[in-house]
């Protein structure tokens, strides 16, 4: 496969049939795995780097699981590429800015990718839409006993597997899910919601990971320790919290359609009539507009149908896949005009909002 | 006092002893009169004896010119950039590593997923290894009997492992 194919192409993000489930859009499982003997990819010679790489890759790209996916290496990718893979959240932007000896192994339906030599030498991930820390677990599970068929891992009976940074040490799992919390904003409890899934160990992301803002109400919550607790332990723990968020966040939809329904309704008309009528949109307006639709969807006002358009929509109007709709490099603000005009052209097709239709 | 304790920081003779419990761990530091008040000691709302481990660990100069022999790897790399060189980084930097585990895990005992497969061939890799080098000395030696012992459990060991195993040493 190759890379403008596999943008083209539906993805497990982007074109879901599971995109029922309210509330938590995607669950993503990584593992950092390294080679035993093998420096790291921050330490290693450029030469032992391409070499490292060219064995990861090609050991990879032989799984099953990444049957006729693309395997390619990251400098022969341009920047409007690999803008569109982040977006799509299957590469990180710390491997769009490695100089050279990196490279990107993705399936066929973009729901298993593995980054070889980001910050280790390999960062195997696997996501699928919606609330299912189990598929995931088990799909990564397989993936990565497959491929310790063909490696020998770095690994110590005492600290689990190395990896670069002491953080991601023993089980280097990364547990998240994308959650979309538009209630817990909009009533200002977010801050609250995240002080304590801080102070029970995970972190609390935007959109895009570390650094990145809450646009369109959306955040990751993930596990921040990785030794001392077995992989399947520290998905259950996070399933808990997680699972107290979404309640939560539903509590805090039934107190706003309770207290002032007007106020909300009002909201989530006006983010319809300018998704029907704006004409210049940047990103962030852009999600948090989308993220009302979404909401409104949850509470009946809009069909159900409409969920996966919306899903879809949020990472289509990021700037790389505007571009790329588009076929050319373009400046933000000729980007908001043609955001806008998508935006238009897909609401043009939306059946006006019910209000009758919401808390019932 | 016939042996007075040091100021861990500077040296000097210690006056300030002080013993903290943090996440069910006893840290204890002594500490000189003017170490203690520059790092805070005697505001006790302000003071973790962790952080002040932490750092003191950190220290270059009690970690020294250590280098990881196998990558050339040094504390103050690791200080910069808060990564190891190569996976025996962490045996040569235990001393450094293992008191920041505790307040960045939660444990510092791997209890997780192992690697079963890569695991069974290497430790079937390195008996070969073994029954090869006791199989030359044995030759050497002329002792035939154990010799013959040996050839027998290494074509024994091959037929388990199979192929693969066998292709990796030189066959």
């Amino acid at each position: 496969m190759k890379i403008n194919e596999l943008i083209e192409s539906h993805s497990e993000l982007t074109d879901t049939a599971a995109s029922k489930s309210a509330v938590v859009l995607m669950t993503r499982i990584r593992l950092a795995r390294n080679l035993a003997a093998q420096p790291f990819p921050g330490w290693a010679k450029d030469a032992q780097k391409r070499e490292i790489r060219d064995q990861c890759m090609q050991a990879v790209a032989a799984l099953p699981q990444m049957k006729r996916g693309l395997a390619i290496p990251v400098e022969s990718l341009n920047e409007l590429q690999k803008q569109i893979l982040v977006e799509r959240h299957l590469i990180s932007r710390e491997l769009c800015h490695a100089k050279s000896g990196s490279g990107i192994v993705i399936s066929k339906d973009q729901s298993c990718v593995v980054m070889v030599n980001e910050e280790d030498h390999l960062r195997i991930q696997v996501l699928r839409a919606g609330f299912q820390f189990k598929k995931v677990w088990a799909a990564i599970n397989q993936l990565d006993t497959d491929l310790e068929e063909h490696m020998d891992y770095a690994f110590s009976p005492k600290l689990g597997y190395l990896s670069a940074c002491p953080t991601n040490l023993g089980t280097g799992i990364r547990a998240s899910a994308m959650m979309h919390l538009p209630a817990l904003v909009i009533s200002s409890q977010m801050e609250k919601v995240v002080r304590a899934v801080n102070q029970l160990g995970m972190a609390v992301r935007g959109l895009f990971g570390e650094g990145s803002d809450a646009s369109g109400s959306i955040f990751q919550i993930s596990n921040q320790t990785t030794l001392g607790e077995s992989e399947e332990g520290i998905i259950k723990h996070l399933h808990g919290v997680l699972t107290t968020i979404v309640d939560q966040e539903l509590n805090a939809r039934e107190k706003l359609l309770e207290t002032d329904p007007n106020k909300l309704f009002d909201k989530i008309g006006r983010a319809f009539g300018i998704l029907q009528n704006g004409y210049l949109l940047n990103s962030g307006e852009a999600m948090n507009l989308l993220s009302l639709i979404r909401l409104g969807i949850d509470l009946g006002i809009f069909a159900d149908a409409q969920r996966a358009v919306v899903d879809r929509l949020f990472i289509e109007c990021q700037p790389g896949h505007v571009q790329h709709a588009a076929k050319g490099a373009f400046e933000p603000t000729q980007r908001d005009v043609l955001r806008a005009g998508r935006l238009r052209a897909e609401f043009a097709k939306v059946t006006a909002p019910d209000f009758s239709n919401a808390a019932k | 006092m016939a042996n007075p304790l040091k100021c861990d920081l500077c040296a000097k003779p210690a006056t300030v002893h002080l013993t903290q419990i943090v996440n069910s761990k006893i840290h204890k530091v002594d500490l000189c009169e003017a170490c203690a008040q520059a790092k805070g000691v005697t505001d006790p709302s302000g003071f973790s004896l962790a952080d002040l481990l932490l750092k003191a660990s950190l220290n270059p100069e009690p970690a020294g010119d250590t280098k990881c022999e196998s990558c050339g790897f040094t504390a103050q790399d690791f200080k910069k950039t808060g990564r190891f060189g190569c996976p025996a980084c962490y045996g040569h930097f235990s001393g450094l590593l293992e008191p920041m585990l505790d307040t960045m895990h939660k444990g510092s005992a791997h209890t997780g997923k192992i690697p079963q497969r890569a695991l069974a061939r290497k430790s079937l890799y390195e008996r070969l290894t073994q029954l090869e080098t006791e199989l030359d000395q044995a030759i050497k030696a002329e002792r035939y009997e154990d010799a013959a012992r040996y050839r027998d459990e290494i074509s024994q060991v091959r037929s388990t492992t199979g192929r693969k195993a066998g292709a990796k040493h030189e066959d």
